[in-house]
């Protein structure tokens, strides 16, 4: 709280009021939420949800206006893409049971848990790669198509640098580097992580989900 | 093996440039010497300072384009130019002023500004400040590498497919556009988060949120547009250069795609845009006119919601630059609407400045010409705006010259004349000198002169029916004396900007030295030096109201800013972080300094995108790898910026 | 057989529609779909130009009006000691400006309404056909022996409503006849309808108002207004079948237009051909060639055959090599389709 200290009036007839700070002691550099990298890290996945937004607006102007059966091989099949889908979610959950760890100055569990999500995430990766392959159309078949691979491919890079962000972050726990009270970048990284989750389960419904509704 | 202090009370002190304390902060601050330091500087006054002069190359560069085109279209059937090459400087002249100058002045003057604003030592993120400049510098140079050999982007700046597309211009020019726009985004991103932040985080104490000045109000609003409107282009010309160069067919209507989903992308992205050019230059004419005005601005409040309405209803009208393609009636009919109610904030402002000048007691220096001539302009190009919102009358006046006068009067009106009156008012504290005041009044009224009669007459062409994006006409039209004034004016408007350089440079060498506050201001940034050092406060200020300089000659109330003892701040670099709403302190933020990284990064996401227009697949994996590592060196933990408690060096 | 007194007075509507204006000017339109419009923009210019008028004296105003200089004691003094002050300008100016805008917003959903209405039973259907620099006319009719196909320069009946079908056979172009009615957008994988109506006869020019490419600047178009009379002759003529040719020089004409033009170009009665270019069965027909560019004179005619590239850089139409006797033969060949 700012508090009041009067000094002597210099100019008019009121007394002026100096405002001044209390000593109270500030943390130093990046604590938690309080380190600018925290604020910039919401700053850059509200620009690239915002991304995605566009890429699916345009995945329903298209379908919208599409001539014929949409999509035009059929609702694309469930198989992969359910398993790929609960996967990317336990990456999120064993995040969360990772960061927990380091609040409670437990870099071993926050270790674990980025070891796990990043396996996790490398399986997503190649469960991915096999339902690309396995497709009856390739990138230039059709409209569908294009918005296929590309969705399905922004995501997927997003994918790839976080997983090159966990591998960061666990060469740095291993390092030491974090303690409970300073642990920001694990923080920024895990949001970021949980972001590509939610970003999934929005393409996921757009395409696999909205072709079976009504 | 120093102590590591993890929190600490900070100390605070009466200081002022010539105290010891101001010695060390010297020594924290200043950045290297030399090529080196020139570099690795990461000095927001720096950066802000090249983010100015390099806008301004572009504004002349863009100016030179418009002539050539003045030329060409001066008198009916002229053969100076061939239609491609007309097709070409029009769309180099859109994208370089739209792109390469309008919104990166601004980003100048806010990033130079800001911490001095705000009674801060830099901006949040000092390397990322660093880094949106040097991809801004050579996105520009990668857009105009084509243009260049005669092979620039032909389609317009707005780009429509299906002539963008590989089949109507097989050319690499689109390519070089649609690149290097992604390019420029990434600029314009991190630029945007910059600004965010910082408002968000580093304020003075005291500076609580309604007594920012408006010139922040206006940039942290086009950031926060920004970061939702630039992917939208972003999608665009990524999608396009993916339909040209791998095979997709997004915009494709033999195969299912949409040549309308490029424009609902583009203008989703285009109209928020305008109004980040424009809402930072309105800010910078709330701040300083109230100086030439003695008085404080009316309606404070009033104008900083209407600023933050503009940009939220700006999201919601795009579809106004589309009203003639076909689109359904009933939601063409809300866009139209909704495009009128966005001029109600715009008058709210207007009525705020006019009543600023009314109510106080006008002082006429060239800055003040300037913004007062720009609240007509500004008029001009609103009322312009505001008939082209009604929808069927828009049939008529979309694509002709009608529509070119209004975005002149928006533009001109609503960023160069303040840019310009902005200059004159803080080249002061940037360079220590004064401009030439007689220089500068005649400059303003030859560029006044100049830019109505260039632009006036434009409305006429349009209701006498002259399309856009016409390299001739024909000599029975009626359009040739109308186009021969609007040329003259053109050259004269030129006069006048010219006129603007050489007082710059004159006043460089030779201007009257300037003191700390010579226009009598109130906000925080004349308590600097001028020039300001480069750690801008001996102390960091304590903010009572919007106006600390001013406060002891107001009847406001006891309360007092203090810009002679605060805290002092002076173990490394460091800034105080405050809460978002009241400012009120929460951390001590240790800041980076100079660091070859921005630099580093900037040529390898360039030299990807060069990659992915030449087909190279070995280049762009290559780049990639250099992009990641040097974000990841740049990202390190370092215990210098407290980011971890032990040490790894 | 008709005396030249009622000849005259058929034409003369034709004659007295003697319009002033130039030829894209769209201060005073003639017809249904187009009027509320002009009506729309003179409100909302006059309003505008009140509004400028209005702002500038009151900046004038406040910059030039008197006021009592600071005093010598405290030159350093405020203009105000109290930050509040002014309101009131906002209030009112702010409110009289929503009060109007919302005025003129409903002004113009009435205007959208009336002339968005398109005819239930409209004259005439042409589909127009924009490519890159010309526009290709289809008059449809439930007769289908009676549907032809023109050129650049569209006939219709005065004073009846026609609707057009817009399509593209590349990129956007836009069908904007000023004085008749507001753009349309010719779009490529969409049919874009409008409709229009001449109240007074004559010809009324209009533009390609979208950038399409190099010769976006001469891509006009015409639209003729005739009397009844005038249009059913006119219509006649379109659907007659093949025009012989009579002289020598106009048979050679007609064969150099096989072997070098038809690949291209559509003359009815000829071998069935291109329709990349114009239909020119009824050339003579037209006032202009390339669309609008050039008046339709022998002379025009030859030296565009000759060298299109010259005439209009980037067009479509490649140059012809023929010599000095070809091209005369095939000019006068085409000076007989009337």
């Amino acid at each position: 709280m700012i508090e009041r200290a009067l000094t002597a009036g210099t100019t008019g007839a009121q007394a002026a009021t100096q405002i001044a700070i209390p000593g109270r002691k500030l943390p130093v550099g990046s604590k938690g939420h309080l380190a600018s990298g925290w604020l910039g890290m919401l700053t850059l996945i509200a620009t690239e949800a915002t991304l995605f937004a566009y890429l699916l607006f345009s995945y329903f102007y298209l379908a919208s206006h599409a001539l014929g059966t949409w999509p035009p091989s059929g609702a694309p099949s469930l198989r992969i893409a359910v398993p790929g889908t609960l996967i990317l979610i336990a990456g999120s959950v064993v995040m969360w049971w990772g960061e927990r760890g380091i609040k409670r100055g437990n870099p071993g569990q926050l270790m674990i848990g980025l070891a796990a999500a990043l396996i996790l995430g490398t399986v997503f990766l190649a469960m991915q790669g096999l339902e690309w392959s396995g497709e009856p159309f390739k990138l230039h078949t059709n409209v569908y198509s294009s918005l296929y691979f590309t969705i399905t491919g922004f995501h997927m890079l997003h994918v790839i640098v976080g997983l090159l962000m966990l591998a960061v972050l666990l060469l740095w726990t291993a390092f030491g580097y974090f303690s409970a009270d300073r642990h920001s970048a694990a923080s920024i990284g895990v949001m970021y992580w949980h972001f590509v989750t939610i970003v999934w389960l929005a393409v996921f419904f757009t395409f696999y989900i909205t072709p079976r509704l009504g | 093996m120093a102590v590591i202090e993890t929190d600490r009370i900070p100390s605070i002190a009466r200081a002022t440039d010539d105290s010891p304390s101001s010695a060390i902060l010297r020594e924290n601050w200043e950045g290297r010497p030399g090529v080196g330091g020139w570099l690795a500087t990461v000095d927001h006054k720096e950066i802000g300072k090249r983010y100015v002069v390099t806008a301004f190359i572009f504004l002349i560069i863009g100016g030179l384009e418009a002539l050539v085109m003045r030329l060409q279209l001066a008198r009916p059937n002229q053969t100076l130019l061939t239609p491609e090459q007309y097709s070409q400087l029009f769309t180099m002249h859109g994208v370089t002023m739209i792109f390469l100058y309008a919104l990166p002045v601004l980003s100048g003057f806010s990033n130079y500004l800001w911490p001095l604003l705000l009674g801060s030592r830099d901006m949040a993120f000092p390397r990322l400040n660093a880094l949106s400049y040097w991809v801004f510098l050579f996105a520009g140079i990668f857009l105009y590498s084509s243009f260049v050999v005669g092979k620039g982007p032909d389609d317009g700046w707005f780009n429509y497919v299906p002539y963008a597309s590989l089949a109507y211009n097989p050319g690499p020019n689109i390519d070089v556009y649609a690149l290097g726009m992604v390019l420029l985004g990434i600029s314009t991103t991190v630029g945007s988060m910059n600004f965010i932040v910082t408002l968000a985080h580093t304020r003075a104490p005291g500076m609580s949120i309604n007594r920012v000045p408006i010139l922040v109000w206006g940039t942290l609003t086009a950031s926060v547009g920004n970061l939702f409107a630039v992917p939208a282009v972003s999608l665009a010309f990524f999608m396009l250069w993916m339909d040209r160069q791998v095979g997709t067919h997004f915009f494709d209507s033999t195969a299912g795609g949409q040549p309308l989903l490029w424009q609902h992308l583009f203008w989703m992205f285009g109209h928020p845009w305008v109004y980040a050019i424009v809402l930072p230059a309105m800010g910078i004419v709330s701040d300083a006119l109230p100086t030439f005005c003695r008085r404080p601005l009316v309606g404070y409040t009033a104008v900083a919601l209407a600023t933050v309405t503009t940009m939220v209803l700006g999201f919601g009208v795009w579809a106004h630059h589309m009203f003639a393609s076909g689109l359904p009636i009933l939601s063409l009919s809300f866009f139209g609407a909704a495009s009128m109610v966005i001029v109600i904030p715009s008058a709210v402002a207007v009525f705020a400045w006019i009543a600023t000048i009314w109510t106080g007691r006008p002082v006429f220096t060239a800055a003040f010409l300037y913004f007062a001539g720009f609240v007509l302009l500004f008029v001009i190009g609103g009322v312009s705006g505001f008939m082209t919102a009604a929808v069927p009358l828009d049939w008529q006046l979309t694509r002709t010259y009608f529509v070119v006068a209004h975005l002149h009067y928006v533009i001109i009106g609503i960023n160069v004349f303040p840019v310009v009156g902005g200059v004159y008012y803080w080249f002061p504290k940037v360079t220590g000198r004064l401009m030439n005041e007689a220089l500068g009044k005649w400059s303003f009224w030859v560029m006044f002169t100049g830019f109505n009669v260039a632009f006036f007459p434009m409305h006429i062409l349009g209701l006498l029916g002259m399309p856009r994006r016409i390299y001739t006409y024909g000599s029975g039209l009626g359009w040739g004396t109308t186009n021969l004034i609007v040329s003259i004016g053109a050259f004269v408007f030129a006069t006048g900007i010219l006129l603007f350089f050489i007082n710059i440079f004159l006043s460089l060498k030779r201007g009257v030295p300037a003191s700390a506050n010579p226009w009598d201001a109130a906000s925080l940034e004349w308590s600097t030096s001028s020039p300001p050092p480069a750690y801008n406060f001996a102390v960091i200020p304590i903010v009572a109201s919007r106006y600390p300089l001013w406060e002891d000659r107001m009847d406001e109330g006891a309360e007092r800013s203090s810009v002679g003892a605060g805290m002092l701040l002076d173990r490394g670099r460091e800034t105080i972080g405050t809460t978002a709403l009241d400012a009120e302190p929460d951390v001590i933020l240790k800041m980076p300094g100079d660091s070859y990284a921005p630099l580093l990064l900037a040529l390898a996401m360039t030299a990807a995108f060069v990659a992915l227009l030449l087909h190279s697949a070995w280049g762009f994996g290559t780049a990639a790898v250099v992009t990641a590592l040097t974000s990841i060196g740049w990202l390190w933990p370092k215990r210098s910026l407290m980011q971890i408690e032990t040490s790894h060096d | 057989m008709n005396s030249p007194l009622v000849l005259l007075f058929n034409k003369l509507p034709m004659l007295l529609a003697v319009r002033v204006e130039p030829p894209m000017a769209y201060r005073h339109t003639y017809g249904p779909a187009v009027d509320p419009i002009t009506r729309l923009g003179w409100g909302l210019g006059i309003i505008s130009v009140l509004v400028i008028v209005i702002i500038g004296v009151l900046l004038l105003g406040g910059v030039l009006r008197k006021r009592t200089a600071p005093s010598a004691a405290d030159p350093h003094q405020l203009a105000v000691r109290r930050d509040a002050g002014g309101m009131a300008w906002i209030y009112v100016g702010g409110g009289i400006s929503a009060v109007v805008l919302v005025g003129c917003m409903a002004w113009t959903l009435l205007v959208t309404a009336e002339v968005t209405k398109l005819p239930s039973s409209p004259a005439l259907t042409v589909q127009v056909t924009a490519s890159q620099w010309w526009w290709s006319l289809r008059y449809l009719n439930a007769n289908p022996s009676h549907i032809f196909t023109t050129a650049n320069e569209i006939h219709i009946p005065v004073g009846q409503p026609v609707r057009f079908e817009l399509a593209s056979t590349d990129v956007i172009h836009s069908f904007w006849i000023p004085q008749l009615a507001g753009k349309m957008d010719v779009i490529p994988g969409q049919t874009n309808v409008m409709w229009l109506q001449a109240d007074q006869p004559g010809t009324y020019r209009g533009q390609c108002a979208a950038f399409c490419g190099r010769q976006h600047a001469h891509m006009a178009l015409f639209i003729v207004a005739d009397t009844p009379q005038d249009f059913a002759a006119w219509q006649d003529r379109q659907l007659t079948e093949r025009i012989v040719p009579t002289t020598e020089e106009n048979h050679r004409g007609e064969r150099i237009f096989q072997t070098h033009c038809a690949a291209c170009h559509t003359i009815r009665g000829t071998n069935p051909a291109g329709s990349f270019g114009p239909d020119l069965s009824h050339l003579m027909s037209r006032s202009t060639i390339a669309a609008g560019l050039l008046a339709n004179t022998p002379g025009n005619l030859a030296d565009w055959i000759a060298n299109p590239e010259s005439v209009k850089p980037g067009t479509r139409m490649p140059a012809q090599i023929l010599s000095g006797p070809e091209l005369a033969s095939v000019t006068s060949y085409l000076n007989t389709l009337h």
